[in-house]
């Protein structure tokens, strides 16, 4: 169990070392065909040693433990919040994403403060846990409240707290470094498990008894300046705090490379130098870019949503902040989205024909690439038409109908073998087909090679209903 | 379940189980004396919380533990090539100066480790006829646009552009009358005349047509060292190398998403060219559609040149204009997402910084808001170490905005 056995082995893992600890029984209680199977599908994170039934008994405790032990994330996975609506941050196992899967996205929490109007204060709350966008098929989401203490009074901010446990289920992040006003904080919301933020140089003694006596998460702060912040997580450790969330310090203008460099040099050392004592997932505070003056509110939403999105690629597990504006908010979360996407997965779906309503021998026949995106985006814009219609999904290797031009993946033979194989000769009395106006340069070559008449339809499918309108009779 | 043992696993149970127990007599636990191993069978589930909390009980530093933080320095094998843009009348060339890209020994402002040798470059966009140009871009540049000569001036005047990057799209075949190599090379001199920073010419991606311009392209820029964009795997690669090589430009080698498409397309350009003469583009995905990819193959080109792969170690340029080609950018859309004249050049500028964090030094820019955050951030993150105000830092806690 000591560090120099993790060190580096997280990535390095074979379904042998797992298999060698598991019963080799075959039983097929997990659900899988063999053990061997299942120590698969564990090297693979996609199911739990714990889904062994056997392992779990007296027999074999002390392999089930040795399991746990190599399986452990590099990074800690830390649980804020208590019952259903609790989230899980960190979890990584590795530092490049092409590695591995990122687990657990990075969580936002937007903030509010003891000194702000009851009406604002549910205004915010309500926007955040309203905030939701889909994009492809996913549901973009902000995960979490951080309640700020801004009048130092600790009975105001007991209240504010209490109402905001009342507003939403979304777990809370407890801001204060002053440990009576923290106290009282906890004290309305005993049992919610709260992260606490934070434990400072000054306040560290306070803060850790205060994470005991309600079982918290604490965020340990110390601004740039490392050594001070694996002392105190060495400290905490050792005061029997397990669930420990390190903040760096975010520096939005002057201390940015600063930033940067100290969120890159914690996940390395944790996940390629298997330091444990910095192996918790990790806080920025885009909010601090309103504390820069600014000429207006839309500068320092900007400057936070900038250092915001960094961090999201640069290793942050929890991020806290002020802005609410949408246009700020939806790039970030989509760009959470990519970097959390698994690259082992390629985007995109199954090629082949797809029917939107009920078409007939009349009904126009569209082309589209099978990267998801695309696909997803084409296909929610023809079905809005209200017009039945068919698609014929071509295999561009998941790339997007630009770069598959470009980089010869959708070309026109492949999109003539689509048609063919589509069988959509025999569906339709017409032989015309709509391409995608980024598509326009291999237009003529598809008509040479299907005998289709070739009608380039607009660059962006939010066009398609216009196109139909006008062209298609 | 699952996730309590997770937990209660991560207890290093028999060092801290004997500790516990020595001197430990209040407790259910008062009288046990037990050897390692049956305390580790008698371990159910549910019992090591109680555990955990007694031995936070039993000793709570009362001062602060000395443990300082060991810099996670790594050594890479390779480097990262510099290549140089633009020449002076020193250098053969009439540009005002020329700008190094490239030379990294780390990976991406892991300035623990090396300082950035050479800030990333943002070149703005011109195109040579009209192009449908987002509204929220459109508005900043009026009239400018109209013709690539003032559009280049503008924005070096303006907006202070370091490069400018001139897409001669008129040349494209698809047009109803498209200009001739001839025409091409007038403009790109012209343009030359207007503006006197660094150049990059781009075609409109026709292998054929492009190459017939950038043979008219190159001779009449002789050593201007313009970066010629671009190059790729079904254009006559031998031919075009040669003209880039006898004219005094650099290459740009575009690949689409793969790196073994972006090693055998170095590879041959390396044939013809000094590696101070190429740099590679792996394509640029807009954010949401695709930045994922785009990101990840950036990241693990430079990863991989930094560990040696000689036909990675080129410095990377990004088309991150191509931003614009998420609808969320220039779309009109519910008033909670807000004005897209705000979401637009922000789309644009996540992009450029995610790659700029993928280890881009090259990148091609259209909104001047965009441009200006790549600029600003690029100064931050090559700035001297240890200009946090660390205590100020808590302020935000407190802070009323």
């Amino acid at each position: 169990m000591s560090g120099k056995e993790t060190k580096g082995g997280m990535k390095q893992l074979s379904p042998i070392d797992i298999y060698t600890l598991l019963p080799k029984t075959n039983c097929k209680e997990c659900g899988e065909d063999n053990c061997m199977a299942f120590a698969t599908k564990v090297v693979n994170r996609e199911v739990m040693v714990d889904q062994c039934p056997p392992l779990l008994t007296k027999k074999f405790e002390k392999n089930y433990l040795k399991l746990k032990d190599m399986l452990k994330p590099a990074v800690k996975e830390v649980t804020v919040g208590a019952d259903d609506s609790a989230i899980k941050v960190g979890g990584k196992l590795v530092m490049y994403r092409h590695e591995f899967t990122y687990f657990n996205p990075t969580a936002i929490a937007i903030d509010v403060t003891d000194e702000m109007s009851s009406d604002e204060l549910s205004e915010r709350v309500k926007k955040t846990q309203e905030f939701s966008y889909i994009y492809i098929g996913n549901d973009l989401k902000l995960q979490m409240i951080a309640v700020r203490s801004t009048s130092g009074d600790a009975n105001k901010f007991k209240a504010t707290v209490k109402k905001v446990a009342e507003l939403t289920k979304l777990p809370l992040i407890l801001c204060s470094t002053d440990s009576s006003v923290m106290e009282a904080g906890l004290m309305a919301i005993p049992k919610a498990r709260p992260l606490i933020y934070a434990a400072t140089k000054d306040n560290w003694k306070e803060m850790a008894e205060l994470a005991l006596m309600y079982n918290c998460p604490l965020a340990v702060s110390a601004p740039n300046d490392l050594d001070l912040l694996r002392s105190m997580v060495k400290t905490m450790k050792e005061y029997g705090i397990e669930d420990l969330v390190l903040d760096p310090g975010t520096f939005t203008s002057a201390g940015l490379g600063d930033t940067i460099n100290n969120f890159t040099m914690l996940r390395r050392a944790a996940c390629e130098m298997g330091d444990e004592m910095v192996g918790y997932p990790l806080i920025g505070t885009p909010i601090t870019a309103w504390t820069e003056p600014a000429k207006s509110p839309t500068v320092n939403a900007w400057a936070e949503a900038q250092v915001a999105s960094m961090l999201v690629t640069r290793f942050a597990d929890i991020l806290i902040m002020h802005g609410t504006e949408g246009w700020a908010l939806l790039p970030l979360t989509v760009l959470r989205q990519n970097i959390y996407t698994d690259p082992r997965k390629p985007v995109a779906v199954k090629a082949g024909l797809r029917t939107i309503g009920t078409p007939d021998e009349n009904s126009p026949v569209l082309m589209t690439s099978n990267f998801a995106l695309t696909y997803y985006t084409v296909e929610q814009d023809i079905e809005s038409t209200g017009k039945p219609a068919y698609l014929i999904v071509v295999d561009s290797e998941g790339t997007a109908i630009d770069s598959g031009v470009a980089g010869r993946k959708l070309t026109a033979e492949t999109v003539a073998d689509a048609i063919k194989e589509s069988k959509v000769e025999e569906k339709v009395k017409h032989r015309k087909l709509i391409i995608p106006g980024k598509a326009a340069r291999i237009s003529g070559e598809i008509e040479e090679l299907s005998n289709w008449e070739v009608l380039v339809g607009p660059q962006d499918s939010s066009g398609i209903a216009k196109f139909l309108q006008d062209k298609w009779k | 379940m699952p996730e309590r043992a997770e937990k209660d696993s991560e207890i290093k149970l028999p060092p801290e189980l004997l500790d516990l127990f020595t001197g430990l007599n209040d407790l259910e636990l008062e009288d046990v004396d037990i050897e390692v191993d049956e305390l580790e069978f008698a371990y159910q589930p549910g019992f090591l919380p109680a555990i955990k909390r007694m031995v936070a009980a039993k000793a709570r530093p009362t001062s602060l533990l000395d443990a300082p933080f060991e810099l996670p320095i790594q050594k890479y094998p390779g480097q990262i090539v510099e290549v140089t843009l633009g020449a002076t009348k020193g250098q053969g060339g009439t540009r005002g100066r020329s700008i190094t890209i490239g030379g990294e020994k780390s990976p991406a402002f892991y300035t623990f480790e090396n300082p950035t040798p050479n800030s990333p470059i943002i070149s703005l966009d011109v195109f040579d006829q009209k192009v449908p140009i987002p509204k929220a871009v459109r508005t900043n540049f009026n009239d400018a646009i109209e013709d690539p000569v003032s559009w280049a001036k503008f924005a070096v005047d303006k907006f202070g552009a370091q490069m400018i990057t001139l897409h001669l799209v008129s040349i494209d075949p698809l047009n109803p009358k498209p200009s001739t190599p001839a025409e091409a090379a007038k403009t790109v001199e012209d343009v030359l005349q207007a503006v006197d920073v660094p150049l990059v010419v781009g075609g409109c991606g026709d292998p054929e047509k492009d190459l017939a311009v950038f043979e008219k392209v190159t001779a009449a820029a002789e050593g201007e060292r313009l970066l010629i964009s671009t190059v790729t795997l079904d254009m006559d690669i031998e031919k075009s190398a040669k003209l880039i090589k006898k004219h005094g430009h650099v290459a740009l080698a575009f690949s689409p998403m793969d790196l073994n498409q972006a090693r055998e397309l170095n590879r041959r350009l390396l044939e013809y060219l000094p590696k101070e003469q190429i740099i590679m583009d792996t394509t640029t995905a807009a954010l949401g559609y695709g930045l994922d990819y785009a990101y990840t193959i950036m990241e693990r080109a430079r990863l991989a040149g930094l560990m040696g792969d000689p036909e990675l170690q080129q410095p990377m340029s990004s088309g991150t204009t191509n931003a614009w080609a998420a609808r969320e950018a220039w779309k009109k859309m519910d008033p909670e997402w807000g004005a897209r004249e705000l979401r637009g050049p922000l789309w644009e500028a996540v992009t450029g910084l995610t790659l700029l964090l993928a280890g881009v030094d090259l990148f091609m820019m259209l909104h001047p808001a965009a441009v200006r955050t790549l600029r600003n951030t690029v100064k931050r993150l090559t700035e001297k170490r240890g200009t946090a105000d660390a205590a100020k830092f808590a302020e935000w806690v407190s802070a009323k905005f």
